[in-house]
């Protein structure tokens, strides 16, 4: 029964949605305000609606209802009710169901929280989001009903896959579809504005928070990620360049140059068209990852199903929303064209030249991930395009980036000049230089210079971000105290940037640094790395709810001491016969010490990965700054005025954001 | 400055940039591309032999065999049409097995042994490497054929 409400429950979101999309549209052109007032309760209703659906598959899972086909190919009774609840997103239909509810959870916000608007803006946002969950509702209802019965129900399921029994699941798909599926606010408010013709500063500035907080949950989806891989797939690597990483990473680079484009726009009405450029293609972005992912065209972890159906559904659905968005701006484009000009040195040129370097990392990223598909599909052999190709690439674009990071920070807009921005930022140059000297001497092995110039570059950015600090508070008479009555906006994003510059670090070090060794160890064996020694002490049997194993003691000692105790574990999942390696780490600020087990070899010995991670935890740790910065900077109360008069906390910040 | 010679400036760095990127990625590109072949497209020599490929295929049952007291595998990949022995020295992936679908990256060497520097197994023991299941239908197919 409750299956069948949660089937029904998607059919009538979907005549809300097809409302939503239409009507709103249609009055806010003819000017008709309870026809774009219908576009509020239209979303509501249809969030409510995925909500109970959403709700009803979670009850399904819950219950062990294996009637169900999606839950007993998910699920299983011996499976702990926590993974029970997050297998509802395990697996093609499911995850689909998440990436609608999420969609409705955006626009609900949006009909909410966007009282400050005008109605127009407010009907067109909103009906474009209900075409995207047209769209989507569609996909799930024709192709993929989580909802479909299976009779006679087997007497238990298949089980989840055990890679996905883990908490890192739990969060990390939420959380990273809540950041690509936000950026269809920010392509709802581009479109909305294409269509109405007003893209001002203003428009920018209710587009603003929530291209942020996507961008926030997108930070803190993919370093979610990122952990998870680290710790769960068994090998210490903590990215792989693999084409469904790439799919959550690409929205990403676009969409931070959109959230740097946009703040032009907001500040100086300039490049309206590049954003709302990049306001489309980070969304199409997202729709491609969700193709690239749900068609079966990849080989990953995260290819659920290999259904050419499907395929071809969000290929033709892509083609039909970014088309048509690209359509309305090739032809509404032009009206909305014109710009502020402003001087070749000038803040507005380091965030232009800031946002098309990653709009070009974004362009060979996507060469690299679609390439070897695109001869596939043209039968001119099977390539792969591997790590190499992605660093020898991708490092050379992102290094000017941080170098520019760092001086057009400090950069006016509309006007500055090299000698001022020089004298200000002098020290931090010094002090990033000298730093990185002392960290090259104190740095061994073959790689230590390659890991200083990154390091350099994470300074550099870091200590330009403190002058940049300094320079707007001791423009107050009580600098101190500026630090907390500065707008949100700027401390997010201070802090974002250091967050940035700490990400950069870690991965400089981590790279160059990182030591890994396979070995043969039998208890009582000792491996010595570096300055540590790992100490195989024994092994015990380990028996879980749905699996066996064997799970690993080792002691590492430093100096003779022992520092740590790891218990690595290999587990057998009993209803898919699938054996899983648990590393043991021990985190550390500084270092993580990694060892998993490999296989079992004669004579109780086992195939032992060692691997030392130095500053392993400064990635994550950066991912969460930037993801927090972004947080902060959208709630900025500025974005939520009414008019431009009442910008600001008080009448001297005032002053000091039109000096800024 | 005039608005036109920043334009021309403007283009000029942007030309420059774009002509950078090209010319890293393509450098990029040719380095680092690796082709994918199966046994039979080995047996008849298609492979290079002095630059890595990628080879996959199913692992042959019993052709799985350790070195004493080290690291070292010997195994077989098979396209059920022609097989090759391949060499890996580390720590197999979870679900690397016997039956089961892989691809080995590596290449020959002087002595003519295919050594893998890695092997990479799927994630769902029910999901083949899509290169692998069409070696494999395409191994399959030429044997019927010389029947």
């Amino acid at each position: 029964m409750i299956p069948e409400l949660g089937h029904f429950a998607l059919t009538l979101a979907l005549m809300a949605a097809l409302l939503q999309s239409t009507l709103p549209l249609v009055g806010a052109h003819k000017g008709y305000r309870s026809w774009m007032a219908l576009a509020l309760g239209a979303s509501r209703a249809q969030c409510l609606c995925v909500v109970v659906a959403f709700l009803g598959l979670a009850w399904s899972f819950a219950v062990n209802d294996f009637t169900v086909d999606y839950v007993s190919r998910n699920s299983n009774s011996a499976l702990p009710l926590a993974y029970r609840l997050s297998a509802v997103w395990g697996a093609h239909e499911g995850s689909l169901l998440l990436w609608i509810l999420i969609l409705n959870l955006w626009a609900a916000a949006v009909s909410l929280r966007s009282g400050s608007l005008p109605l127009p803006v407010r009907a067109r946002v909103l009906a474009v989001m209900g075409w995207i969950s047209v769209g989507f509702l569609l996909f799930l209802l024709l192709t993929s009903n989580p909802f479909e019965r299976l009779v006679p129900g087997p007497t238990d399921g298949q089980d989840l896959n055990p890679l996905l029994q883990d908490p890192g699941l739990i969060i990390h798909p939420p959380v990273l579809y809540t950041g690509y599926v936000g950026f269809s606010v920010a392509f709802a408010f581009a479109v909305a504005g294409l269509l109405g013709g007003q893209l001002n500063s203003a428009w920018a500035r209710w587009a603003r928070p929530w291209t942020l907080m996507a961008w926030s949950f997108l930070t803190l989806g993919i370093g979610l990620g990122s952990w998870w891989a680290y710790y769960e797939l068994g090998w210490g690597g903590w990215w792989f360049w693999d084409p469904v990483e790439n799919a959550s990473f690409m929205p990403w680079l676009l969409g931070t140059a959109l959230v740097h484009s946009l703040a032009a726009t907001e500040k100086r009405e300039v490049f309206k068209n590049w954003t709302v450029l990049l306001a489309i293609g980070a969304f199409g972005l997202s729709l491609l990852g969700t193709f690239l992912v749900r068609s079966g065209v990849l080989t990953s972890v995260h290819a659920f199903a290999s259904d050419p159906a499907r395929g071809v559904f969000i290929l033709i659905f892509l083609a039909v929303i970014i088309g048509g968005a690209l359509v309305l701006f090739a032809w509404r484009g032009p009206r909305v064209l014109e710009s502020q000009s402003f001087d070749l040195h000038s803040r507005e040129t380091f965030l232009l030249t800031n946002s098309a370097l990653l709009a070009v990392a974004t362009g060979t990223v996507l060469l690299g991930t679609l390439y070897p598909l695109a001869l596939d599909a043209l039968s001119l052999g099977k390539i792969s395009v591997g790590p190499p190709y992605f660093n020898a690439v991708f490092v050379p674009i992102m290094a000017p980036i941080l170098v520019l990071l760092g001086w057009g920070q400090i950069a006016h807009w509309n006007r500055d000049t090299a000698q001022r921005i020089a004298q200000v930022l002098w020290p931090a140059g010094i002090a990033a230089v000298s730093m990185s000297i002392c960290v090259w001497l104190m740095l061994e092995g073959p790689h230590r210079l390659k890991a200083a110039l990154g390091v350099l570059l994470g300074l550099w950015v870091t200590a330009a971000t403190l002058v940049a600090l300094y320079d707007r508070c001791r423009r107050y008479q009580q600098p101190w105290r500026a630090l907390v009555t500065l707008p949100p906006a700027f401390k997010g994003q201070c802090l974002a940037h250091m967050g940035f510059a700490v990400t950069v670090i870690g991965i400089a070090l981590v790279s160059m640094l990182s030591s890994e060794s396979h070995v043969r160890l039998a208890p009582g064996d000792s491996l010595s790395v570096g300055q540590y020694e790992f100490r195989f002490e024994r092994t015990r049997d380990v028996t879980g709810p749905n699996y066996t194993g064997t799970a690993a003691e080792f002691a590492v000692l430093l100096h003779g001491t022992q520092i740590a105790a790891l218990h690595p574990e290999k587990r057998n999942y009993l209803t898919r016969k699938q054996s899983m390696t648990e590393a043991g780490i021990d985190a550390g600020f500084t270092r993580d010490l990694y060892v998993a087990l490999g296989e079992p070899l004669d004579g109780g010995a086992w195939s032992v990965r060692v691997n030392i991670k130095p500053f392993v935890r400064w990635l994550w740790l950066g991912a969460l700054m930037m993801a927090a910065g972004a947080a902060i900077a959208a709630c900025d109360p500025r974005f939520r005025a009414r008019k431009r008069g009442v910008l600001g906390s008080s009448g001297v910040e005032q002053t000091v954001h039109r000096l800024a | 400055m005039t608005p036109r010679r920043k334009r021309i400036l403007v283009i000029c760095l942007s030309v420059a940039g774009l002509g950078i990127a090209a010319a890293l990625i393509l450098t990029a590109f040719e380095k680092n591309l690796m082709y994918f072949y199966s046994p039979t497209e080995v047996a008849a020599g298609e492979a290079p032999d002095n630059r890595p490929f990628r080879l996959g295929g199913m692992v042959k049952d019993g052709s799985v065999l350790r070195t004493q007291g080290g690291l070292g595998v010997w195994f077989t990949v098979t396209d059920f049409n022609q097989e090759q022995v391949i060499y890996f020295e580390g720590i197999l992936p979870d679900l690397f097995r016997e039956g089961q679908g892989i691809v080995a990256q590596g290449q020959f060497n002087q002595t003519g042994v295919f050594v893998a520097s890695e092997v990479l197994a799927k994630h769902d023991e029910n999901y083949m490497p899509p290169e692998v299941a069409d070696a494999v239908k395409a191994g399959k197919a030429a044997r019927q054929g010389s029947l």
